[in-house]
This record gives C-alpha cells, sequence and structure tokens, in this order.
C-alpha cells in the first residue's frame, strides 16, 4: 500500500509539473494541460483519401466516437477516411497480410509488437511523436518502448491507447474477509483469497487459452516475483529460482479460486463477476463499465473497486498494457494526410472525448492526458489512469519482436503455471518445458 | 486474277485456325480448361503454398528461406505436436465409431414405419443445419464451469452432485466433452446417407428372408450389413476427413486447452502459424496431416469397398 501510494504520487506530482510548464502557453479552458508547440508541417496530399483498420471496440463509444472524430477530420480537412473495425483476433493476420502484399489500408491501429515485426515497411512518426510528446507532457514507459524501433530513437509507431487489466474485487466482500485494500504483499494477498474462498466469494483467474487474461495472470505472477522470461539480450532465462518460487505459489493459490479456471477464456471472469460468482479478478474497465451502466447491475458496480496487481517483490505494478499502436504503412499514397489524421486523432478536442467516452479503456499515452476529466469523474477509474506507465512487457527483459509475441499466442507460460496448479507437472518439470518452448521461438 | 472462272459449290477450305479447333484433343483440353483453371488457382496453388512453406522459415512479416527438413524435425521433437497427433487420432477414432454406431441405429429406426415419419427425419437434420460454430458456441455454453446447464439441473434441481462438472478444465474430460459434441453434430450426416442406403434395399430380400425363418439379427446381418456397405464405405471416408481436419468445434469450445490436450492438428497448425507467427512450422504440421488422410481414405476406401467383403466371402 505505501509503495502504491508513492509510486501513484510520484506519478500525479510529475503530471503536475508538467502541467505547470504547460499552462503557460494555453488558455485556463482547457483541462488538458499543453506547450505551444507548432504542430509538424504535413500538407495533406491533393485528393488524399484515406483508409484505417483497427480493432473492434469493447465498449460501444468506443466506435462511435472514434467514428465521430473521424468524420470531424473529414469536415475539417476534406479527406474522405474509411475505418474498418475487426475482429481482435483477426487484426494480427490482416495487418500481416497489409504488410506483406504492400497494398490495403493505409493506417493500421495494430497490436503493440506488431511495428517491430514490420519497421522497415512502415513511415517514421519521428516528427508527429516528438511533437505529440512535447506539446502533451511526454509519453508514458509503455508507448516509448513500443512506439520506438528496439534501441534507437526512431518512432515507427505512434501509440494512441493502453489498456491494463488491474484487480477487481467486491469492496463489502474484501472487506468482509478482513481486508480495507488489496494487499500489495503476496503472502497477504494469499490469504485474502483463501478467506474470499472460505465466504463463498472466491477470486478467479483465467489458465486456460484466453489470450489476454490468462497471459495477464501469468505474466504477474512472474514479475511479482522478480522473475522473467528473456535476458536483455534476448536468451531464455526463465529457468531460475524465483520462476520456480512463483510457480510454488500458483500452486497454493490455485485451490483457493473458483474451480474451472482452466478452461476459462477471455470472457469468463467478466461473466462470473457480473454474476457474482466471483469476488475478485484481474481485467480491464470493460467490467465495471458494463455493470455500472446497466440499471440491474448498478448495484454490483456501487460495491466494486479497483486496485493494482499486488507488487510483490517487484515494488511496481508487475504488469504490462496492451498498447494499441498506429503504424502509417509505406505503401500509402498520402503519408501526409494519413500523420495528419493521427495528429488530428491525438489533439485533445478529439482525443479527450474518446478517452472520457471510453471511461478509460485506451488509457492515455501522453501524460497530460491524465488531467482529463474523466479520471476524476469517477474516482474508480483512477487506476487506469496510468496504465501505460507500466514497466513491463511482452517478453520482459527482451527485445520486443516475434518471438516475444509467439510465446504469447501458444501460452507457454500460461501452460506452465496451469500445468503446476493443477497438479498434472512438478515446478522443475514445468519449467524445463516452458523453457524448451519458448527457445523454439527464440532460437533465431 | 482469272475473273472467268466459274464457279463450282463447294464447302470452303478450312482454316488452320478451324481444324485446330476442329481436333478433339484441343476441343476437349479448351472445354476443360475453365474447370481446371478454377482447380488449378483455388485448389492446388493454396495447397502447394502450403506444401512450400512447410519446408521454409516464414514467420508473419518476413519471407522465409528454404530449411528442408528442419520444421518437420523440430515438430517431432516437440511433445505438443505428438501429443496432439495422438489425440487426433483418437478423436477420430472414437468419435467416428459414435456417429457410426448412433447414426446407424437412428437409420435403421428411421426406416420403421413411424408416425411423422418426414418431420422427424427433417428434425434430424437439425445439428448438422446449424453452422458449427453456432453448435459450438451452444456445447461452450452447455460445459460452462459456471452456468452450465447441465450442472445446474444435476446440483441445484436434482440435487444429485455437490460441486459444478468441470467439464473443459481437466484433459480427460475436455476430451470426451468434445467428442460427445463431435458425435452429436456428425450423427444427422451419417443418420441420412445411411437411410437413403436402407431404402435402396429391395423389401422382398426380407420377405424372403422371413419365410425361410431368419431371425431379426440375421436379416440384419445377411442382408442389411452387405448391402449397406459400398454406401457405409463412401461415408465412412468422408466422415473420417471431416473429423480428423475438425477445427471449429475445438476452437469454439476449448481452443486447444487445458494445456494443449485438446489440440487437433489443424487448430494447432492454426495457432502455431496465425496468432504464433511461426507459418514454416504452422504448415508443416498443416502437411504432416497429410499422410494421414491419405491412409484413411486409402482404408476406408479400399479395404471397406471390396466386393468379398461386402458379400462375405473368404480370401483367395
Amino acid at each position: 500500500m505505501i509503495d502504491r501510494l508513492t509510486l501513484r504520487d510520484t506519478l500525479i506530482l510529475g503530471a503536475g509539473a508538467l502541467a505547470a510548464t504547460g499552462l503557460a502557453g494555453k488558455a485556463a479552458r482547457a483541462a488538458i494541460p499543453t506547450a505551444d508547440v507548432p504542430p509538424p508541417k504535413q500538407e495533406p496530399e491533393k485528393g488524399a483519401t484515406l483508409r484505417v483498420l483497427r480493432p473492434s471496440k469493447f465498449v460501444d463509444p468506443d466506435e462511435t466516437i472514434f467514428r465521430a472524430n473521424t468524420k470531424a477530420f473529414t469536415e475539417a480537412t476534406g479527406i474522405p477516411v474509411r475505418v474498418d473495425f475487426v475482429g481482435w483476433e483477426d487484426l494480427r493476420p490482416q495487418t500481416a497480410v497489409t504488410a506483406n502484399t504492400g497494398a490495403g489500408p493505409d493506417i493500421v491501429l495494430g497490436w503493440p509488437n506488431d511495428p517491430h515485426l514490420y519497421s522497415d515497411k512502415l513511415v517514421s512518426m519521428t516528427e508527429l511523436a516528438e511533437y505529440l510528446g512535447k506539446k502533451y507532457g511526454g509519453w508514458y514507459f509503455l508507448p516509448e518502448k513500443y512506439g520506438k524501433k528496439w534501441g534507437t530513437n526512431d518512432w515507427i509507431a505512434l501509440p494512441m491507447g493502453g489498456s491494463t487489466g488491474p484487480t477487481v474485487y467486491r469492496t463489502s466482500w474484501v472487506k468482509e474477509a478482513g481486508y480495507d485494500t488489496i494487499p500489495a504483499d503476496l503472502d497477504k494477498f494469499l490469504d485474502l483469497c483463501r478467506k474470499l474462498k472460505k465466504n463463498g466469494h472466491p477470486a478467479g483467474f483465467s489458465l486456460g487459452n484466453a489470450v489476454g487474461d490468462a497471459n495477464g495472470y501469468a505474466n504477474w505472477l512472474l514479475w511479482a516475483h522478480n522473475s522473467y522470461l528473456v535476458d536483455e539480450k534476448g536468451n531464455v532465462a526463465i529457468n531460475r529460482k524465483e520462476t520456480i518460487d512463483a510457480l510454488k505459489y500458483a500452486k497454493e493459490l490455485y485451490p483457493n479460486l473458483i474451480p474451472g479456471v482452466l478452461s476459462w477464456n477471455d470472457a469468463s471472469n467478466n461473466k462470473a463477476y457480473a454474476a457474482e460468482e466471483i469476488g475478485l479478478t484481474f481485467n480491464g474497465v470493460s467490467v465495471y463499465y458494463v455493470l455500472k451502466n446497466d440499471p440491474k447491475t448498478a448495484r454490483i458496480a456501487a460495491d466494486t473497486d479497483h486496485a493494482p496487481q499486488p507488487f510483490g517483490h517487484a515494488g511496481k505494478t508487475p504488469a504490462s498494457a496492451l498498447i494499441l499502436n498506429a503504424m502509417l504503412f509505406k505503401h500509402s499514397k498520402y503519408p501526409n494526410a494519413a500523420k495528419e489524421y493521427l495528429r488530428f486523432m491525438m489533439e485533445q478536442e478529439q482525443y479527450d472525448k474518446w478517452l472520457t467516452g471510453c471511461l478509460g479503456y485506451w488509457a492515455q499515452p501522453l501524460k497530460a492526458y491524465a488531467k482529463s476529466a474523466v479520471w476524476t469523474s469517477d474516482p474508480k477509474l483512477a487506476i487506469y489512469r496510468d496504465g501505460c506507465g507500466n514497466e513491463f512487457w511482452e517478453g520482459y527483459k527482451g527485445p520486443i519482436n516475434a518471438a516475444a509475441g509467439s510465446v504469447t499466442a501458444n501460452y507457454v507460460l500460461v501452460h506452465m503455471f496451469a500445468a503446476v496448479s493443477s497438479g498434472q507437472a512438478e515446478p522443475e518439470d514445468a519449467v524445463r518445458e516452458a523453457e524448451r518452448l519458448a527457445k523454439r521461438y527464440y532460437k533465431s | 486474277m482469272d475473273a472467268t472462272a466459274s464457279w463450282t459449290y463447294q464447302r470452303p477450305t478450312q482454316t488452320a485456325l478451324g481444324r485446330f479447333f476442329d481436333n478433339r484433343a484441343v476441343l476437349v483440353f479448351f472445354c476443360m480448361l475453365p474447370a481446371a483453371g478454377l482447380l488449378l488457382i483455388f485448389l492446388t496453388y493454396p495447397l502447394g503454398l502450403g506444401f512450400w512453406l512447410a519446408f521454409t522459415d516464414t514467420q508473419i512479416g518476413r519471407s522465409g528461406e528454404w530449411v528442408g527438413l528442419e520444421n518437420f524435425q523440430s515438430i517431432l521433437h516437440d511433445r505438443v505436436f505428438l501429443n496432439t497427433v495422438w489425440w487426433t487420432t483418437f478423436y477420430t477414432v472414437v468419435a467416428t465409431v459414435g456417429k457410426f454406431a448412433l447414426g446407424l441405429w437412428l437409420a435403421l429406426l428411421l426406416n420403421e414405419n413411424l408416425p411423422f415419419k418426414s418431420l422427424l427425419r427433417a428434425i434430424i437434420l437439425l445439428p448438422f443445419i446449424v453452422p458449427t460454430v453456432l453448435s459450438a458456441i451452444a456445447f461452450w455454453f452447455l460445459y460452462d464451469p459456471q452456468f452450465s446447464i447441465i450442472s445446474y439441473l444435476l446440483v441445484d434441481v436434482l440435487h444429485w452432485r455437490d460441486t459444478y462438472i468441470d467439464f473443459l478444465g481437466n484433459p480427460w474430460s475436455a476430451r470426451w466433452s468434445l467428442i460427445a459434441a463431435n458425435i452429436w453434430r456428425g450423427i444427422p450426416f451419417v443418420a441420412i446417407t445411411l437411410l437413403a442406403g436402407l431404402q435402396t434395399i429391395s423389401p422382398s430380400l426380407y420377405e424372403a428372408a422371413l419365410l425361410d425363418g431368419a431371425s431379426s439379427w440375421q436379416r440384419f446381418r445377411r442382408i442389411t450389413v452387405p448391402l449397406l456397405m459400398p454406401i457405409l464405405a463412401v461415408v465412412l471416408t468422408f466422415s473420417v476427413l471431416f473429423t480428423f481436419t475438425d477445427f471449429q468445434l475445438v476452437y469454439a469450445i476449448t481452443r486447444g486447452g487445458p494445456i494443449d490436450s485438446t489440440h487437433l492438428m489443424a487448430t494447432l497448425a492454426f495457432q502455431r502459424a496465425i496468432p504464433g507467427g511461426q507459418i514454416g512450422e504452422g504448415s508443416a504440421i498443416a502437411v504432416a496431416m497429410i499422410p494421414f488422410l491419405i491412409f484413411a481414405t486409402l482404408f476406408s476406401y479400399f479395404a471397406l469397398a471390396r466386393r468379398k467383403w461386402q458379400q462375405g466371402e473368404g480370401n483367395d
């Protein structure tokens, strides 16, 4: 708890300091503190039209406001923009086809590590990203990590938001178990889960083939024990004592979870939480959003609160964020128009509406937006505000590359924890198996 | 030029082009071309590309180089793949046996004179008509660890159990759940095709057998089974192929979980190739299905379609 307050306070102080510098140049009307920086000169080409591909909505305003902002761009510039929404699982293959064939949409709002697979096919975003960074108080940690080509200062993508999955819990049930808040300490967290289970409101974390939730849980277990998949150079380093500790902890935690988590998919914890079957899980803002907006379940939302995942030994939130990374492909005939479109979407007049409408589902990558009204509109949302400031990423501590994505997609870590939790493997065997599988992808 | 030449009635001499097109072989070639083109573009090319990719180290976003058999060597040392091969075979065998036993039984029932016969036959087809993904999602709800209606009935209504059934949470129950779903979905195809086969059997054969005092088992064994064999062989071939290459049921219900225990070769190939980005390895897994499919086809086609099997003659 102490750790958590300090971290949060530092971030708030940081934002405040930035706000102070920013406010000088901008009228007090705007809640978003900005610095007076001239936008990059990118005159849209004559007769430009744009096609944008992005993942489908998780909450309704994500689509409606995004479309409205796009329409405002067309009205302001006369450039028609077509936005296509595709299912989350189809986005990666479609990005690949676009990249490999050099045809299709100009801009893809893709998954975090995709720009790193196609970096030579992308238009540099450095100028635009630096402008936005200067104007809006700088970029958070993860957008910078995912936006820049590994080990350089060249922006290959423009991060537009990040989604995190902190602890979502029922305040009254956690109180009933004897805790006022979610303990950062792992032993106390285990104790909390044990008591929740005893009281009939167990915690639930997916250990099934759920790309988002299960990988989030596995990464939390790993990182909270100060372990990691690969070292800084990208050598597989999972076979270490800390991983064994994490596996033993997972095994102790498992019987206190609701039965059936081995087959949970990404929607299961949302359903179980809404049905009051579980009292605690890790999830994005979507659970709370849905409960809050339905009068029948508003009661549950009122009894719901959020907290960071227990820090454990990490000393900071042991979680990453799903970064929405905009890529502009070199095959685009209108790169300036496309950059102008991205700039327009990221400017406060548009961006703040989107951020607010989604209740922060895609949290801002730019620090100044921490001042957005959405984060004070409901104190329960505050935890999502600095999600992009998390300091872990897919394939931590190694470079962001295709291998890290393959490990996630093939559930290597999830299966390691699932096998030990369910008693199908000993920690030592499971970690060797995970090492073997990870090495298959990190070989080249 | 001689303008006074008398005109004689004769067929204009054929141009070279005309002769060319009158050639039977050429004509056949050109008439076949559209069909062959379709096959080449939509069947041979993807298959050939899949084959080619299996021998490269292609990844999403990076074209690969020829690596020979490396992908195959790699998957042969991968326990996940070997388990998948075993489970795919098991799934195919058990589900096919189940489908045939129940499908044949259903076909025999439907062949009797029942009230509302055509209505019943229409209902039987329902599982086959519903898109696979929809039925898979329905099964996924039936098997949900928290919201399963089966668990609800057993625990909260009938009080036969204390805990909800964890259908998909451990390897074996997940496997049997998937087999049950596959059988449910496959029965109509088998039942309706076998019913068609049954109706081609002349009733006079049964009448003659009755007059000779054959029991109902003897009639089934000596008349129904042999005469049904040819269609059985065809249906079996198709059924084995469909089951072995199944994707949607498993992908929608378990995604191959828990812990990769229910991955079929098709779902594993997809997971490795598309979400995982390792197109070469995924293709190798897909190509590895081909020998199994060829074997299954040859077996059911040649073995079961043999006349002496059908007519019960001894081997010579």
